[in-house]
């Protein structure tokens, strides 16, 4: 058994060293294939953190009424806490308004000086409610108009925001279908390309297996070597995929963060490189032995 | 050990057949050599192909080793042909493999150890004369020393039955005599040999049981026979 499986290992290398230009043309093949498995990956990664950072800039704020107290609005915080709906609800109160207001227009002098003047506070506490989905706004917003502390609400901004509130929820939802069917198409389109590539090399050595055969070799003594060869171009393409990733994602960085602000690049593949490179790695090995697998059960029927 | 009971063969090719065998029957026993004799196309290889079960009668049923071949399912079907030793008409080397490589891949497909291996195999191949073209690919050997090859490789598991299609086809009167010694001593040893050859000079020496066949029946089936043809 052991030796069979080293021998099976041997010719599996000696294959892949003998078959030169069908080895690098495979290699090529399934190393665009891996670029565009992992582009996809990260793609999925800006979408949903471009996402999660619009999706952290909605929300809504309940303005009270100047002569509201504390009390009232913890309480009403309270209340709210319990929705479903609601992730989380930040206490806004007047002094932290009125500090925020100031580092807002230190640079502006007439409203610093305004302020001054004016000797007290005059802006309203609030509640800053966050939802765990876009679509949940208008839900938050009809409970909060319907409430018992109704009369203690100054203002929502909810009715302002609703517009744009529900035109990022459908343009988030479609950038979420549109990125699946994306990933699924184009997993697909390289899945099969080296699929047939694969069929391809094993289909030039279609009168080998049948010799093999024929002298007495098993099933898995004949397979086995391509299966391994299917193993060393999924390394391979895997490994030059994730070396060329690096200095494309140093260069690209910069800009990635123009448009969302939140993410950088760089430090997330270096951060997530065993994963991402064990990810590619698996996917290049999974579809080397697969289609390998596949490809020669044809040729063993002799 | 071999037995053909009313075998026939039709091979069939993008929609029209052709008969290569019809209704054949013969029985070999244990340590025979036997001489299968005919025109080009007269189906000798076919019988080879039908042994192996590389091709499956039309009709008719074929017994190798007790074993009704048809019958043996995959993982039977190797080890029945490890069995026998095949020298094939075009040789069937495998291309990406050494001349040494060639010959080792059987005794490794039969799970043998590696000792046995890098014992027999040099011996094998000096034995027809190739002990320093070992590590020579099949395209940088010729005609006769590729048949030599596929000669160290169908003898090397020791097989019950030796079956050499054209075995001479590409050798010197030297080398043809060389090799028909050798394929009379394992005979002598207890395999079963076929010969199948278009060679009068050889069969007439060999003096052994002689099949004759024309356009895929038996014509002829005599001991201590002769290559005659019409
Ligand atoms: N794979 C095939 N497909 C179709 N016809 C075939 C095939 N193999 C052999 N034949 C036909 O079967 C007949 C017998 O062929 P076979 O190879 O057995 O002849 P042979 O006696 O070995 O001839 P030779 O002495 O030339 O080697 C021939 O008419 C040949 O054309
Ligand atoms: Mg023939």
């Amino acid at each position: 058994m052991f030796t069979t499986l080293s021998r099976i290992i041997k010719y599996g290398i000696v294959g892949f060293w003998r078959s030169g230009l069908i080895s690098v043309a495979t290699i090529v093949v399934m190393f665009l294939a891996i670029m565009v498995f992992q582009n996809l990956i990260l793609f999925n990664v800006l979408a949903k953190s471009a996402l999660d950072s619009i999706q952290n800039k909605i929300d809504i704020s309940v303005y009270f009424n100047v002569d509201t107290s504390e009390d009232n609005i913890l309480k009403i915080k309270n209340e709210l806490e319990g929705l479903v709906e609601v992730k989380n609800i930040e206490y806004i109160s007047k002094s932290k308004a009125f500090e925020i207001f100031q580092s807002r227009h230190k640079e502006e002098e007439i409203i610093s000086q305004a302020l001054e003047e004016l000797g007290e506070n005059p802006l309203a506490a609030s509640l800053n409610i966050k939802a765990y989905n876009p679509s949940d706004y208008s839900a938050i917003n009809s409970y909060i108009n319907t409430a018992a502390f109704k009369n203690l609400i100054y203002k929502v901004s909810y009715a302002q925001n609703s517009l744009v509130i529900e035109r990022l929820t459908k343009i988030m939802d479609t950038a979420k279908q549109f990125g699946a069917v994306l990933t699924f198409v184009l997993s697909l389109v390289a899945i099969l390309i080296t699929f047939n590539t694969i069929r391809l090399a094993i289909y030039s050595y279609r009168d080998e297996i049948n010799i093999m055969k024929l002298v007495g070799a098993s099933n898995a003594f004949i397979q086995g070597p391509y299966v391994v060869e299917g193993i060393i171009y999924g390394i391979i393409a895997a490994t030059l995929g994730f070396f060329i990733l690096l200095p494309l994602s140093y260069f690209a960085s910069p800009y990635v963060e123009i448009f969302i602000p939140d993410m950088n690049l760089w430090t997330y593949v270096i951060s997530n490189a065993l994963t991402l490179f064990g990810y590619q790695a698996f996917f290049g090995i999974i579809l080397g032995i697969i289609s390998s697998s596949i490809a020669i059960r044809k040729y063993l029927k002799v | 050990m071999i037995n053909f009971q009313g075998v026939s063969k039709n091979y069939k090719n993008n929609g029209h057949s052709s008969v290569a065998l019809e209704d054949i029957d013969f029985s070999i026993e244990p340590k025979e050599f036997i001489s299968l004799v005919g025109k080009s196309g007269a189906g000798k290889s076919t019988i080879v192909k039908l042994i192996i079960g590389e091709e499956k009668p039309t009709k008719g049923k074929i017994i190798v080793s007790s074993h009704d071949i048809s019958k043996l399912n995959s993982s039977q079907m190797p080890h029945l042909r490890r069995h026998i030793g095949v020298i094939f008409q075009d040789f069937s080397l495998l291309n990406n493999k050494t001349a040494y490589e060639n010959v080792a891949f059987a005794l490794e497909a039969a799970g043998r150890p590696q000792i046995e291996i890098d014992e027999f195999v040099p011996q094998a191949l000096e034995m027809v004369g190739l002990a320093n073209k070992m590590n020579n690919f099949p395209k940088e050997l010729s005609g006769g020393e590729k048949q030599r090859v596929a000669i160290a490789r169908a003898m090397i598991n020791h097989p019950d039955v030796l079956i050499a299609d054209e075995p001479t086809g590409n050798l010197d009167p030297a080398n043809t005599s060389e090799i028909i010694k050798l394929l009379l001593k394992i005979n002598e040893l207890g395999t079963v040999v076929i010969l199948a050859t278009h060679n009068k000079e050889i069969v007439d020496d060999l003096k052994k049981r002689v099949i004759t066949l024309e356009n895929g029946k038996i014509i002829r089936d005599e001991k201590n026979g002769k290559y005659i043809l019409d």
